[in-house]
């Protein structure tokens, strides 16, 4: 049995793998980054430690406008910390960890940070990777 | 060596603890191979870590339990109760003198004796010497070993601690004064603080730990190159944040490997010009104040200012208009310009495109300096400044389009406003520059850099980047300089090229360190820059009092002496066996050659001595001393000695009297009329007693290829040249002689025709050297 975590993203329930996850903490002020890659939201403390946040929305290629949760999903990648800003945070599930194939063609944004599918409660959810989502979007030549 | 040894000590601990269970159950089971394993891996271990250490009676015992177990091991003799016994008794008598190493206490060898002996079979098993210690005092030991990461766990607790203090004191003075609330958190307050820095302390670690590596390093890389370096190491019980060491390492490495590869010569070349066959580097860190000072010295080819300029211009960065106007320092930092190799071959060694600019930039991005000395021919001299940790660095914090930006106050040469006097911003060709007081240097809007809009420029922030020139910085506001505790950005952040970290000020809203280097090669200033930079002409020596390099020493009485620089061939480090009495004198024994020594009478004590090696150009001598200090400027002339001897005089180096030593007396000491000597031309200087003659012009002379005699009664040597000074009565050596005369005034006044100014060195050597070949 393995943690996963359902977030709401982009009018989609996905799941985050919860061995990534460090918490699921409350934002309060954002300070942009300029000239950072669009979807670097800004930074955000979290005790005494800072948050590179990220526009979950934005590294998908979404519009910008959707609003989001305060709520950010807090992962360590490589040493850092970052906190993934999504649409809403719904549950802590344990299930299996039977990661299915995906079957048919995702739309581009979805395909690169997609790692599979996950059955839960009835349910086919994507399995999305938060390493692909800090990453971004490739290099717009910006 | 001594952490070393704290850690074989901790290490055999552990092992120890670890294995004692394995020795009861080996004694109750003697057959039992894990357990005789187990037993015979230990003393292996501490045998090899005994020789690496130095530490021959714990080598020996574990050299003879190991040859016992081994015999045991390949069947060559059975396990029985006397043998058990034996490697037992050994086991704890290892433990003993691990503990007396720490305690320092001495423990008596007879034992040790005892049990080698019984070990290869010589003596009884029963002997009452093998009785296991029974529950001896075991010193308790003051330290434990704990993972970085809990350490660093520990910091970040203690962080947040702090901030949520400063939440908590906001809030107090918000809401109003209750006396015995201020109280507790006052109290509260200060045990944070010291909690602060006591975990801050744990964090720092001794430069040893870099520096340990550096002599293999050397010795391995000269090996591979044909050299020979020795290198010394000063200063290793400095402390520095582990960060700070990690950051270190890699620049000074560099720096070592790029002494030995392109500095120290093969020991021919080395021969052939005069030196010691083994190249010689330094290493030498001391702490002042909140930095850190890392000098990096060797004695090799040196660097030439004249090729790197030369090299600079074919590479296309520097024009010949401004290569003219460049002093030597300035040619010398060429060494850090982007895209120059010192070297014309790239070797496996160094000068793979990581060079020194890359040296520099990794300096200056945690905060430090680096600077360059260099005579070619001579050595080299790198002095890098860094500040003692990585966290904190004091930081300007400004404001651009409603949000606030941090700057590194290090790199700030000032601020100004933009309608103020003497400053005046004007728009070039799309760009704006502004001129401040005659100095002009491009502008960076930083709000039209960072895409939030282009007001008028309010305040410039002078910056100097790491190699580059200054720019200004237009800011909306300047909020408050603030020490600030600095983390690495995301890589997402940084990919930016505009931040060098973040941090998290008292407000608790995080804040953007702006790397000056990033912003100017985003804004595109930086080479503009480094052109300019090469025409910043270097300021004229002025003409007032001349400073000469001196190099500032510790006599072997304890005083503090200076020596003219010029005259110092090279110190050295020599055994104290290598001076002996001979022929009325000390001589040094030196590369198969006898040297005079000299010293200021004081006996020498220690096995090693430094020695200064002078040289007039002709006679070599050696001059004992204790230490050395510095190398300062000072000024050519001091208070003069009542009595010509060792000291000629006396000079204030920071207004401490410091006796200047005569190398002319000490030459004149150690004249052993060598053969080379009496083919030299001779000649006439004014009076002795005049010390400008004695100490300034008397060393030129000399060094143009001549003997030096003084006028006064006792001189009747002919000479073949003539030098007056042209103060007092006009000397002669009679008719036929050529005379020098010298003028004080550097313009000509009447009557002074065809005379040379006291200091043109060249006029006066050109003048020489002419009256050399006529002679």
């Amino acid at each position: 049995m393995t943690l996963y975590l359902i977030v709401m993203l982009a009018g989609e329930r996905v799941v985050l793998p919860a061995d990534h996850i460090d918490s699921v903490v409350e934002i309060e002020s954002v300070t942009p980054v300029p000239l950072a890659a669009p979807h670097i939201a800004g930074l955000a403390a979290m005790r005494s430690r800072v948050l590179t946040i990220v526009d979950s929305l934005a590294a998908l290629g979404r519009a910008v406008d959707t609003p989001r949760s305060s709520q950010a999903v807090v992962v360590t990648v490589e040493g850092h910390l970052y906190g993934l800003q999504v649409c809403e945070v719904e549950d802590v599930v344990e299930c299996p960890a039977v990661v299915q194939p995906l079957n048919g063609t995702l739309e581009p944004g979805w395909a690169r940070v997609a790692l599979g599918m996950i059955e839960i409660a009835g349910d086919a959810l994507l399995l999305v990777d938060p390493v692909a989502l800090v990453a971004g979007p490739p290099a717009l030549a910006a | 060596m001594d952490d070393l040894l704290q850690e074989f000590i901790a290490e055999t601990r552990e092992t120890l603890s670890a294995i004692a269970g394995e020795i009861v159950a080996w004694e109750a089971e003697p057959a039992d191979r894990g357990r005789l394993d187990a037993i015979f891996r230990f003393v292996h271990t501490v045998k090899g870590s005994c020789g690496f250490l130095d530490l021959p009676r714990i080598e020996r015992l574990s050299h003879a339990a190991e040859e016992r177990l081994a015999t045991v091991r390949d069947g060559r003799s059975a396990p029985d109760a006397a043998l058990v016994n034996c490697v037992l008794a050994t086991v704890d008598r290892i433990a003993l003198l691990v503990d007396a190493l720490e305690t320092g206490e001495s423990l008596a060898e007879e034992a040790d004796e005892h049990l080698i002996a019984a070990l290869a079979g010589e003596s009884g098993g029963g002997d009452a010497s093998l009785r296991r210690p029974g529950g001896g005092q075991r010193t308790v030991s003051r330290t434990i070993r704990l993972s970085i990461d809990l350490l660093d766990r520990l910091m970040g607790g203690v962080s947040d601690m702090v901030l949520a203090r400063n939440d908590l004191a906001r809030r107090l003075r918000d809401a109003g004064g209750d006396g015995a609330v201020e109280a507790a958190f006052e109290r509260l307050s200060l045990s944070i603080a010291e909690i602060r820095d006591t975990i801050t302390r744990t964090r720092m670690q001794r430069l040893d730990n870099v520096f340990a590596t550096l002599p293999r390093l050397v010795r391995d890389l000269a090996a591979d190159l044909g050299k020979m370096a020795v290198i010394e190491v000063d200063g290793g019980d400095v402390e520095l944040d582990r960060e700070m060491i990690e950051m270190i390492r890699d620049p000074l490495v560099h720096i070592i490997r790029n002494a030995v590869d392109h500095g120290i010569e093969t020991p021919d070349h080395r021969r052939a010009a005069g030196k010691s066959a083994a190249g010689r580097l330094t290493v030498r860190a001391s702490q002042a104040g909140n930095q850190i000072s890392i000098e990096i010295a060797d004695d090799g080819r040196g660097v030439d200012g004249d090729a790197l300029v030369a090299r600079a211009m074919a590479a296309g960065l520097l024009d010949p208009d401004r290569a003219r106007q460049l002093g030597w320092a300035q040619k010398l930092a060429l060494v850090f310009a982007p895209g120059l190799s010192t070297s014309s071959a790239i070797t496996a060694i160094s000068g793979r495109g990581v060079g020194m600019d890359v040296v520099r930039s990794n300096i200056e991005r945690i905060g430090g300096l680096i600077d360059i000395e260099s005579q070619p021919g001579k050595g080299m001299r790198l002095a890098l400044r860094v500040p003692l940790t990585l966290t904190i660095i004091p930081a300007l914090t400004i404001g651009v389009a409603d949000q606030c930006f941090a700057i590194p106050r290090s790199a700030i040469e000032e601020i100004v406003r933009a309608s103020g006097a003497g400053v005046r911003v004007e728009s070039i060709g799309g760009t704006q520059v502004a001129t401040i007081r005659g100095q002009r240097m491009p502008v960076v809007a930083f709000d039209r850099l960072i895409g939030v809009g282009a007001g008028p420029p309010a305040i410039l922030v002078i910056l100097k980047p790491a190699g580059g020139e200054c720019f200004a910085l237009a800011v909306d506001m300047v909020h408050d300089h603030e020490e600030l505790v600095v983390k690495p950005a995301a890589p997402a952040v940084m990919a930016t090229g505009l931040y060098a970290g973040t941090t998290l000020p008292d407000t608790g809203q995080p804040m953007l360190l702006l790397d000056p280097a990033g912003i100017a090669t985003l804004a595109g200033v930086l080479r503009q820059a480094d052109a300019r930079e090469a025409a910043a002409p270097e300021p004229v020596e002025q003409s007032g009092p001349m400073h000469v390099p001196t190099l500032l020493f510790r006599d072997l009485c304890g005083a503090e002496r200076a020596i003219r620089l010029g005259v110092v061939e090279r110190i050295e480090e020599v055994a104290a066996s290598a001076v002996r009495p001979s022929a009325g004198r000390l001589r040094l024994v030196h590369e198969g050659r006898l040297v005079p020594l000299l010293t200021c009478g004081e006996t020498i004590a220690g096995p090693r001595l430094r020695v200064l090696r002078l040289s007039d150009g002709a006679t070599s001598l050696a001059y004992a001393i204790d230490e050395v200090i510095d190398i300062v400027a000072l000024p050519e002339s001091g208070m003069p000695a009542a009595d010509p001897g060792l000291i000629s005089g006396v000079v204030l180096v920071d207004d401490r009297p410091v006796e200047l030593i005569d190398p002319y007396w000490l030459f004149a000491e150690a004249g052993d009329g060598e053969v080379a000597g009496d083919r030299r031309p001779l000649c006439l200087l004014g009076a002795e007693g005049d010390p400008w003659t004695r100490e300034i012009l008397r060393p030129l002379v000399e060094a143009a290829g001549y003997r030096v005699v003084h006028a006064g009664p006792g001189q009747t040597m002919r000479p073949d040249l003539v030098i007056d000074n042209g103060d007092g009565a006009p000397l002669s050596a009679g008719p036929g002689t050529p005379v020098v005369r010298l003028r004080r005034a550097q313009a000509v006044t009447p009557g002074e025709e065809g005379s040379v100014y006291r200091y043109d060195r060249e006029g006066l050597l050109a003048a020489l050297r002419a009256h050399r070949r006529e002679g």
